[in-house]
């Protein structure tokens, strides 16, 4: 090795110090968003202990969150398996959020630290920056400041209104946090700044029009009461629903002002983290291919050794391992090896594409440039998407994929499909549904309620492949939702073709709770 | 790009959460411990450790799909030999299928998780209590301690009351009428502007002479004075310290077999556990006897055999020296437990019961008396009514109003739930037992 090749070396050794850290993030700056064309927030890279990992682990790697049991209870169990080695900490956590926050752990050789850094603070920052979901859905200025809102004002109200009455709320909307969410885009943008000026705003209308008069006037018969159609009270109450924690917080009549804010914001929060839900696989896919990129450049211009890129490779292809359905490991498909392969593949389509990958894709196959196509689907997929349609036949028969139907009326099995000629474009269709939130969650909806008369709420849940509800923690939930309105709540599996009903659950509110 | 070293920031972020878990799962994680205790050497008691309990109480519920029923498909890697079309036998117990189980995790039984020591220790003694803490607030020992009493006009730097200083240099300035800095400034604005407009004039050369007197003025009395200055004052207080000691009195004649000398230890620790937690300064004493009593170290007192008779009051005399010499009734917390397999020399029972109720009882906060039987004891069910010697002796005392405890223990789990039992809390009960 020449003294020049020597000098080029970000670091020997596994030691790193702080100025380290900023000589190895320039260089990848200079890789990531000189050659790569990455696109990023600013970032800022905090280094943290073991400890405060497990801590962040608890909070949804969120750097401040409101008090909550259950964080309590995942920090337990984690720090249970962690000290009995059954689980090895992430090296890194990153948020989502403008400056992009990436934790790093001190124990890290410096190998460890380029590779994360390159990591999240490149790949996963350009995903947050630039992908469609994240942009309509997430509010990366305002998290942080939000969040500390948020921590703010439960504790405010556990301290007016005792911590036993804030849990009962707060267990609630955690039930319903998979159900409330927008899924469509509406009128207009969640802006978490404005939303604690606005929460301070509504509350101080309140006391500036509040008019003990109002409360002696008499009021007149309930005659005087115009029939609504039902049309149109469904529409006013904008029915059906299937944001359920946007309907309780919006319409439930019992409801104290504090506990609809606090509804509103476990609701503001399952909607931030919902585009990560959704990608998954691209997310991880993107952050990997990216740290593979950076660090086979950097070895490539010599700035990390041999040594250290060894190191590096040690530790990828632990992250991409995929064991086969049959391995005693085999978990379930890793994203990280889905994402990585796929974004892998799709360079290969690019640089050197077959006479196949010409017929599947026309549009991108040989275009030389393979950089711009992956930017493009990184800024405008999600996982079921991506796999729909950059799924290749070369990825498929690499991994040997097939598909497996469990249908409980057959006696045996059935493989409906492998990779071949014919398998192809049902595997995929198959497994981007697999990634499809919304026929992953159940479809649950507020079909009606009375407001005039019984108050009696109505859901209904669209049964899928005729898979019902777990009936155990459906019944608990709706206890929840029941406290929450306040009347019964009665929950109806609905086969959504026939509109036959397989069953019905019904709760009735505990009166003493709220 | 910003680097931020958070490795020094304080930990425990999440021990808030803790406290709320811990609280909303309490009843049983309560329950765990104590079954935990159970299993679990006395030893180790005071290490903490870990505790399961059922997931149930801490299930977060939510709305999702029952993994059995309707169908099911996986999409899986690794295809060796299948072709379409192709069936598989159903694996057996389960209808998932395959391995694949895209399912939530449905069997989610125990959960299992470590309690540290204190954490342990507080859900283990809750809800027990010391009987007769009457003498605890008399104290012997005292600590010498620092407290805050006032402010003095002297003292070292680092004591300086910055805010009280200032609110007495600030009514000085007051009450001396010393010039405010703005009303110098106008003055002299006020000249120079004169000054500029005008020649030499009677006005200007009075106010020239104001100005010279309030800066004088403003020379006399400075803004902050030494005379201003307070400290914060401390004075030595001496805090009592609340002491005990605890004597362990246990026959080691031939009678007593390893396994009752291994409940006997039992006890000891438990109660020696419960009394570190309620008092800072404790004391063991121990005193076994045969037809003789003699002071020992643990050691001993636990591990060497020895033969001999067995004369309870030997023990007793023993202990009504020891107090005598080193623990002063009035400045300690006394507690006593005796452990034997109940027997006693014949001719002994009433020397033992009078030395007990004259001279031990009146300087005891409490005393314990758990009668150690063997294993099998249990068994022999036609002699649970069979009362030993000492049992006897000490029934009659109680019976007359002593306070006195007395329990039987025959096997290891159950020294737990004995000493539950003498020291929960009897709120209610107290009235009643006491005459």
């Amino acid at each position: 090795m020449s003294l020049l090749e020597r000098d080029n070396l970000l670091f020997q050794g596994a030691d790193w110090d702080f100025s380290l850290i900023q000589r190895i993030h320039d260089a990848i700056e200079t890789i990531g968003v000189g050659e790569m064309g990455l696109n990023v927030y600013p970032n800022q890279i905090e280094v943290i202990t073991a400890e405060q990992m497990l801590d962040a682990y608890a909070s949804i790697g969120m750097p401040l969150f409101y008090k909550h049991w259950s964080f309590g209870k995942r920090f337990a169990l984690h720090e249970a398996s962690y000290r009995q080695g059954f689980m090895g900490l992430a090296y890194e956590i990153v948020i989502n959020s403008n400056p992009c926050i990436s934790y790093i752990m001190e124990e890290n050789s410096a190998t460890m630290q380029t590779l994360v850094i390159a990591h999240a603070a490149f790949g996963h920052n350009h995903f947050f920056k630039n992908n469609y979901l994240f942009q309509e859905w997430t509010d990366a200025d305002g998290i942080l400041d939000y969040l500390e809102f948020a921590k703010g004002y439960i504790t405010r109200c556990e301290e007016r209104y005792g911590h036993a009455a804030v849990e009962r709320v707060l267990d609630a909307a955690h039930a319903l946090m998979s159900h409330g969410v927008h899924r469509y885009p509406r009128k207009k943008r969640p802006d978490l700044r404005s939303e604690e000026r606005r929460e301070k705003e509504r509350h101080l209308h309140l006391e500036q029009t509040f008019n003990d008069l109002w409360r002696t006037v008499p009021t007149k018969g309930a005659a005087a009461k115009p029939q609504l159609s039902d049309e149109r009270r469904r529409a006013l109450l904008e029915l059906p629903q299937e944001n359920l924690l946007y309907f309780l917080e919006k319409s439930a009549p019992r409801l104290q002002p504090w506990q609809r804010e606090i509804l509103r914001i476990i609701r503001q929060i399952a909607q931030y983290f919902y585009p990560q839900r959704q990608t998954k696989v691209m997310n991880e896919g993107c952050a990997t291919y990216c740290h593979y990129r950076i660090m086979t450049r950097l070895h490539e211009t010599g700035q990390i050794s041999d040594g250290a890129f060894l190191e590096f490779l040690q530790s990828h292809t632990n992250v991409t391992r995929q064991p086969e359905y049959d391995d005693p490991h085999y978990g379930g498909i890793n994203p990280y090896a889905l994402g990585f392969g796929m974004m892998q593949d799709i360079e290969r389509i690019c640089t050197k594409p077959t006479a196949e990958d010409r017929e599947w894709f026309p549009e991108i196959a040989g275009s030389g440039d393979a950089m711009a196509v992956l930017r493009d689907v990184w800024a405008n997929y999600r996982d079921e998407s991506f796999i729909s349609q950059y799924l290749s036949p070369h990825l498929m028969r690499q991994w040997r994929m097939f598909h497996l139907v469990d249908d409980p009326d057959q006696p045996e099995l059935r493989i409906e499909a492998i990779h071949d000629e014919r398998g192809y474009r049902r595997l995929r269709r198959s497994l981007s549904r697999h990634y499809d939130v919304g026929w992953s969650d159940p479809d649950i909806q507020v079909i009606d309620v009375d407001l005039a008369g019984d108050r009696r709420l109505i859901l209904h849940h669209h049964v899928l492949n005729r898979t019902l509800l777990h009936k155990d923690d459906a019944q608990r939930v709706l206890q929840m939702v029941a406290n929450l309105w306040g009347y019964a709540v009665v929950l109806k599996e609905v086969e959504p073709a026939t509109g036959a009903i397989f069953q019905e659950h019904v709760a009735h509110p505990h009166e003493t709770l709220f | 790009m910003y680097i931020i070293d958070r490795r020094l920031n304080p930990g425990g972020k999440s021990l808030a959460n803790r406290q709320r878990f811990l609280r909303r799962a309490k009843a049983q994680i309560q329950r765990a411990v104590r079954q935990t205790a159970g299993d679990r050497d006395i030893t180790d008691l005071e290490r903490g450790g870990e505790v399961t309990i059922p997931a149930d109480g801490v299930r977060e519920p939510s709305f999702r799909r029952s993994g059995e029923g309707g169908v099911n498909d996986h999409i899986l890697p690794g295809n060796k030999r299948f072709i379409e079309g192709d069936t598989i036998d159903r694996p057996p117990g389960g209808g998932g299928g395959s391995s694949a189980g895209g399912d939530n995790g449905e069997g989610e039984d125990d959960f299992r998780f470590a309690l540290t020591r204190d954490e342990f220790l507080d859900l283990f003694l809750d809800d027990l209590e010391l009987p007769d803490l009457a003498k605890r607030r008399v104290a012997t020992v005292e600590t010498q301690g620092m407290r805050r009493a006032g402010y003095t006009v002297t003292g070292s730097p680092v004591n300086l009351a910055l805010l009280r200083s200032m609110r007495n240099a600030l009514s000085r300035r007051i009450a001396m009428r010393r010039p405010k800095p703005e009303d110098l400034l106008r003055l002299e604005q006020e000249i120079e502007r004169l000054e500029q407009q005008e020649g030499p004039s009677d006005h200007l050369t009075a106010l020239r002479q104001e100005l010279e007197q309030l800066k004088l003025r403003t020379k006399r009395f400075p803004y902050i004075d030494p005379l201003d200055l307070r400290y914060r004052r401390f004075e030595p207080v001496s805090r009592p310290v609340a002491q005990a000691v605890m004597f362990c009195l246990m026959d080691v004649s031939g009678s007593m077999t390893e396994h009752m000398k291994d409940l006997a230890k039992r006890f000891y620790m438990l109660l020696y556990i419960f009394l570190t937690r309620r008092y800072k300064h404790v004391e063991i004493v121990f005193i076994r006897h045969t037809h003789e009593a003699k002071e020992v170290d643990e050691e001993t007192f636990f591990n060497s055999p020895e033969t001999g008779g067995t004369v309870v009051s030997s023990a007793l005399r023993e202990m009504q020296r020891i107090v005598e010499e080193r623990y002063s009734p009035d400045s300690w917390n006394i507690y006593a437990a005796q452990a034997s397999d109940g027997d006693n020399s014949p001719n002994d029972g009433s020397t033992s019961a009078a030395l007990l109720r004259d001279v031990i009882l009146p300087v005891c906060q409490y005393y314990a008396y758990l009668e150690v039987g063997s294993d099998s004891d249990r068994m022999q069910t036609g002699f649970i009514n069979h009362k030993t010697s000492l049992w006897q002796t000490y029934e009659t005392l109680q019976e007359q109003g002593a306070n006195l405890a007395m329990r039987k223990v025959n096997h290891r789990r159950e020294i737990y739930p004995v000493f539950r039992e003498l020291f929960r809390r009897r709120d209610a009960e107290a009235g009643a037992r006491v005459p």
